[in-house]
């Protein structure tokens, strides 16, 4: 495998560079050659960036996102056995890389930081002339990068990213989420519950105190209220905090016999661990088996709370166990490569990839502008979802989601869920102008210099 | 009231914690002088020490079962313990199980002995050096210990639970007369509260009763006097560092049911533990437990739903706040010593 | 020149021909080579070099002069970037009353935070700075967010007021300017195989951060500087020939949070958006860490230290498996496996690895920091010993 830019690099010395920032040059600077937009790639290769966390709390999580994007790159450039390329219902990619252009890539760390995310995909774009800015797994990142590509005229395919924001308030028309988000889980998951645990619950939220935490009470909460429920009380908790036994303690005596944990990683692992240490599951309140939800799963995390997760209801944007042709053909790519099944955040970020190359293909241009055109509204299939629409009015993927439950006898360190029911696109669906995505504004496509 | 009286225990059981983190970072920081920026360090290869022995227990050959499939549709691939083969299966599961507390046996020669390396290797020539040397040698050192049980364990947190007999919670309600199910206590906490004590107790009983400790408390006192009375003071410093690391990776063993362990837990302990030590005040054992306690109750006083009402955020600085106050009514801190780290 | 002894003269024109040409230094490589991975003459990462640059020289004049180790240093560049970026939402998306609004309200801060803390020396000191850090980082991440953006961070929109800014071209979105050039504008120049980037933001970066070296010597060589570094050295002393430290060692806090506000406007001037990440402690620990890298209590130092804790950053941490087998592709296939698996540790994900083994082997080789390997070095080839205090100088106090 060679490596991207430096030859890159090397070839668009023909004056075209522009690029440098991404951000505006005098117009006596834009040579003759230069596409009109950033970074437009003009040797026989094009520059992908992924930027996902290698270091901190999520780097297991990002180096799943890194081989999804090896894996994807591969099938791009007609290597491997072509994964997803052969069930996606558009079939404007031939493996010869993206308009005949090999692909290539840069890889950078996140840190899970914003700071330390816009360097990263700074030096990418300034640095290595990527056309295409993906990954991370975390909203802070996702929307920080997102606006930095607005701002730099390239595309940006968010990787895991669930606060409403990112395709709410802070939505670019340069940046869009695959994934799903909080209102989407909070609508998927409410019938699920009140099926199984009837719409007679008092529920107690403890919640992670900031944006993506206040987004998914919202939501969960919203719509399980609309079923019937209660919500006793909701507690804040410091994103930094590690031991939840303050919080979860005093559950018992609020008479609530629901506990939602709007947590994610480690503050969900932490919180979720100290539940069931409290023995909250053995009990019965209110006459009913006293139950524990938690709105967003991921495997890594289901890992890492071990036992405690069994029975435990969640949604999830997509599970290897999925058996759509799609998902197959991934998961056998991809556990044949590296010889597990590969996470959600992988899967978002293969797609994405895949998403982007084909838009390109439709497109006929690298120019972001071309691609926004080729994604919005864009109704496609065989991607692991059902039949999915990446909506023009706020870049976000309308598809089934998954409700899942943890596992009770799990075969390998891999099952540790269950899909309990994929709730189907119209049920999760909201209109643009929603109250929980307010206040943000899509602007137009910035295609750089 | 009930609502008060389980607060009190989060508190103790919170406060044990940072008692037992913060008794071994002052037996370095407060003692010897050395700012140990390594220290979360040490309560994390602690809580590792618990993982790599039920890793060690686990230790698995596989066998091919054509009867279940993989993911890929493959035969699946089992994984039979190697100590099933020696104990057959029922005491090798009994074993595995109480892997968390066996791990205090493999912990404490580990523990000791890195302490001692660390000490002999790196601490030692950085007595004379100026505190800011030493907190950018201890931090170097800290990064490359994290990154090493990274590369070797992942950055995901990895379940290690208490034994199946102290799983479950306790109901003190039922036993003081409350509402049962008001007040219930996680049995395995319960126990991390007791060792605690246990092992603070048996630190503080070392140090006051035996003639080592006293040469030790004589050192911190006056170091030079002690060397001029001929006795060996660095070699006995070495051993206080021995069991500083001890200490610590106790802790971290004993933490591992409470929350899964994972490669950067010692940082988020490390900037805690400096506060609670410094609240404490510099130097005093006793001042760094009271610390460790009081920090740990009021957090969790702060952590109530209406406390947060009344004043949201609180829990989020409350031991910071907290510190501001302590740091300025009482200049050294609760218990601290005159001219320890003051200049 | 400039009231400046000779050796600083020297100094400061090392220092702005360093600046001034940094696009061909940190760009030693020839595009296209292996070696262009380590290329660091890119807008942003320059940037961020002269940046971090003044935040460490900034907080060099605390705790290089008077010996009072902040904690919590990180919170007044925090402060600093959020003033900077409402200057920019609310007003103009001019970088200069942003970057000025920045200095005043980080200097107001730390004020307050240096007039509290100050009370309490050694340790203590540190903890209460770290304190105060702390509770800003939590309170911007959580309860604030209205003013903060809390997780996301803020940065500027399309339908900001912006009230002395005219409207946008439709399509255009709101970038920082100085005076109407744009922060990210830039002209390359191409020798051969190399390619150069000259960046406006970068210049104006580094202009200021000129300055404040040039105010930071001037600084160390005043009677109020000797007078900071009499504290440091025995403040009981001061005291009893009669004089109030305070007011000095609250001065110099002052002057180095408003360096550090410097420091986050410019930020949100190149690269316009804040998180509160910025003022978490390890934000704190990393300036500490530079300016102790570096060398404490000299000049050039901690700018140094700076550099190389974000090169690092930047640089090694972009390093992946596909760039090793490219740069081992020539040696024969075991070896390659061999080379690629004693290096990849290292690199990519293990960023952190090497920095912390490099700051184990400066601290431990270096004892002052990496000015020490650069006067060895200088040793090496004078053969004489030089006198010692490079950076110290001496100058004689008023009193």
């Amino acid at each position: 495998m060679s490596n991207s830019k430096l030859t890159r690099r090397g070839l668009i010395k023909t004056g075209a560079v522009a690029g440098a920032a991404g951000l505006t040059l005098p117009t006596y600077l834009r040579a003759d050659g230069h596409a009109g937009f950033t970074n437009a790639p003009t040797g026989d290769t094009v520059t992908l960036g992924f930027n996902v966390p290698q270091s901190g709390p999520y780097a297991d999580e990002g180096a799943d996102e890194l081989r999804a994007y090896e894996l994807a790159v591969e099938h791009l450039n007609g290597g491997g056995d072509g994964g997803m390329m052969n069930t996606f219902s558009s079939k404007a990619l031939q493996g010869n890389g993206i308009l005949g252009k090999k692909v290539e890539y840069v890889t950078g760390d996140t840190q899970t930081k914003s700071d330390a995310a816009r360097a990263s995909a700074r030096s990418m774009i300034e640095k290595d002339g990527a056309v295409m800015i993906t990954g991370g797994s975390s909203s802070g990142v996702a929307v920080a990068v997102q606006a930095l590509c607005q701002e730099a005229g390239i595309i940006f395919m968010a990787g895991l990213t669930h606060s409403n924001d990112t395709t709410g308030k802070d939505k670019k028309a340069n940046g869009f989420r695959h994934f799903f988000n909080s209102y989407m889980s909070g609508a998927a998951l409410a019938p699920v519950l009140a099926a199984n645990y009837g719409t007679d619950r008092k529920a107690y939220h403890l919640t992670a105190d900031y944006n993506w935490g206040y987004t998914t009470e919202e939501a969960v909460r919203s719509s399980t209220e609309a079923m019937g429920w209660e919500t006793v009380n909701a507690v804040k908790t410091p994103l930094t905090q590690t031991d939840f036994s303050s919080y979860i303690a005093p559950v018992l005596q609020s008479g609530a016999d629901v506990l939602v944990l709007n947590h994610y990683g480690g503050n969900m692992v932490n919180s979720l661990t100290n539940a069931v240490q409290f023995g909250l599951r053995d009990k019965l309140v209110n006459d009913k088996n006293f139950e524990i939800v938690v709105p967003l799963y991921s495997r890594l995390m289901a890992k890492g709370a071990g036992a405690n997760v069994k029975g435990i209801f969640g949604s999830t944007n997509w599970h290897w166990s999925l058996q759509d042709e799609g998902s197959k053909a991934f998961v056998q790519s991809f556990g044949t490569k590296y010889g597990f099944p590969p996470s959600q955040a992988a899967h978002t970020c293969y797609v994405q990839t895949l998403l982007y190359a084909d838009a390109v293909e439709r497109a006929g241009s690298f120019n972001p502008c071309a691609v926004v055109e080729a994604l919005e509204d864009f109704e496609f299939d065989g991607m692991g979802n059902g039949k999915t629409l990446y909506r023009g009015a706020d870049h976000q993927c309308f598809k089934d989601v998954l409700v899942v439950k943890g596992k009770e006898n799990p075969q390998s360190e891999f099952d540790l869920l269950e899909i309990v029911e994929v709730t189907p696109v119209a049920q999760v669906t909201y209109d643009p102008d929603h109250p929980q995505f307010s206040g943000g504004n899509l602007g137009t496509c910035n295609p750089g210099a | 009231m009930d609502a008060i009286i389980l607060q009190i225990l989060n508190g103790l059981d919170k406060g044990s914690a940072y008692a037992l983190i913060a008794l071994g970072l002052t037996l370095i920081f407060g003692t010897l002088g050395v700012v140990n920026f390594a220290h979360g360090a040490l309560f994390m290869i602690g809580a590792f020490c618990a993982v790599t022995l039920s890793r060690i227990l686990t230790l698995s050959h596989t066998i091919i079962d054509e009867t279940q499939k993989d993911f890929l549709g493959n035969p699946l691939k089992v994984d039979v313990p190697y100590i099933y083969d020696i104990f057959g299966q029922q005491t090798g599961d009994a074993i595995i199980d109480w892997a968390v507390p066996l791990s205090i046996l493999f912990a404490i020669p580990v523990m000791i002995g890195i302490g001692f390396i660390m000490e002999r290797g790196l601490i030692k020539h950085f007595y004379k050096r100026p505190h800011a040397d030493q907190i950018l040698v201890t931090f170097g050192l800290a990064i490359v210990l994290q990154e090493i049980i990274k590369y070797f364990y992942g950055a995901n947190p990895i379940p290690t639970p208490a034994p199946d007999a102290f799983r479950g919670s306790f109901d003190f309600g039922a036993m003081l007369g409350f509402d049962p199910n008001t007040i219930i206590y996680p049995y395995w906490r319960l126990v991390y509260f007791a060792f605690a004590a246990v092992i603070i107790g048996a630190v503080f009983a070392f140090l006051q009763f035996t003639t080592f400790g006293m040469v030790v408390r004589a050192g911190m006192a006056d170091r030079e006097t002690v060397g001029l009375l001929g006795i060996n003071i660095d070699k006995r410093f070495t051993i206080m560092f021995g069991i500083a690391a001890a200490v610590a990776g106790l802790a971290g063993v004993m933490y591992t049911p409470i929350n899964s362990p994972n490669y950067h837990m010692g940082m988020d302990f490390l900037v805690l533990s400096f506060v609670v030590v410094v609240v404490g005040g510099m130097g005093s054992l006793p001042g760094a437990v009271l610390a460790g306690f009081l920090l740990g109750i009021l957090e969790s006083f702060a952590s109530m739903a209406v406390v947060l009402e009344i004043l949201p955020g609180i829990n989020q600085i409350i031991i910071y706040l907290v510190a501001i106050i302590i740091l300025l009514t009482r200049p050294r801190g609760l218990m601290g010593r005159r001219g320890v780290m003051e200049e | 020149m400039f009231g400046l002894t000779k050796r600083d003269s020297t100094l400061l024109i090392i220092v702005i021909l360093l600046t001034v040409l940094a696009p061909f230094i940190l760009n030693p490589f020839p595009e296209g080579s292996a070696m262009a991975q380590f290329n660091a003459g890119y807008p942003d990462l320059m940037q961020r070099l002269v940046i971090f640059g003044i935040f460490a020289i900034g907080f060099n004049i605390l705790f290089g002069l008077t010996g009072y180790l902040s904690f919590g240093h990180a919170a007044f560049l925090g402060v600093g970037s959020y003033a900077a970026i409402w200057m920019m939402k609310l007003l103009t998306m001019n970088v200069v009353p942003a970057i000025i609004i920045s200095v005043v309200v980080a200097g107001l801060f730390s004020l307050l935070v240096g007039w509290i803390s100050l009370r309490r020396s050694g340790i203590y000191f540190s903890i209460l700075t770290l304190a105060f850090a702390q509770m800003s980082y939590s309170l911007a991440y959580s309860v604030l967010t209205p003013i903060t953006g809390g997780e996301t961070g803020l940065q500027p929109k399309v339908d900001d007021p912006r009230i002395l800014d005219g409207a946008l071209a439709a399509g255009q979105t709101p970038r920082a300017n100085f005076f109407g050039l744009e922060m990210g504008t830039s002209y390359e120049l191409e020798l051969g195989n190399w390619i150069f980037t000259f960046n406006a933001g970068y210049y104006i970066a580094a202009i200021v951060m000129i300055l404040a070296f040039y105010l930071s010597i001037r600084i160390f060589r005043s009677p109020f500087g000797m007078m900071l570094r009499a504290v440091k050295s025995n403040q009981q002393r001061v005291n009893y020939t009669g004089l109030n430290a305070k007011p000095y060692t609250l001065a110099a806090f002052v002057i180095s949070g408003m360096y550090a506000g410097l420091a986050g406007g410019l930020l949100v001037a190149m690269d316009t958006q804040v998180g509160a990440e910025r003022m978490f402690w390890t934000a704190s620990g990393e300036v500490v860490l530079m300016t102790i890298l570096g060398g404490a209590g000299t000049l050039i130092g901690p700018v140094l230290g700076a550099g190389f804790i974000k090169y690092m950053e930047n640089i090694v941490s972009k390093i992946n498996k596909s760039v090793l087998e490219q740069w081992f592709a020539f040696m024969p296939d075991g070896i390659e496996d061999f080379l690629i698996a004693i290096v990849y540790p290292f690199i990519g994900k293990g960023w952190h690895l090497t920095l912390g083994i490099l700051f184990m082997l400066v601290v431990i080789f270096l004892p002052g920091g990496l000015v020490e390997g650069g006067q060895r070095i200088g040793r090496l080839f004078k053969r004489k010993k030089p006198s010692d205090d490079a950076a110290d100088g001496k100058t004689t106090p008023a009193e």
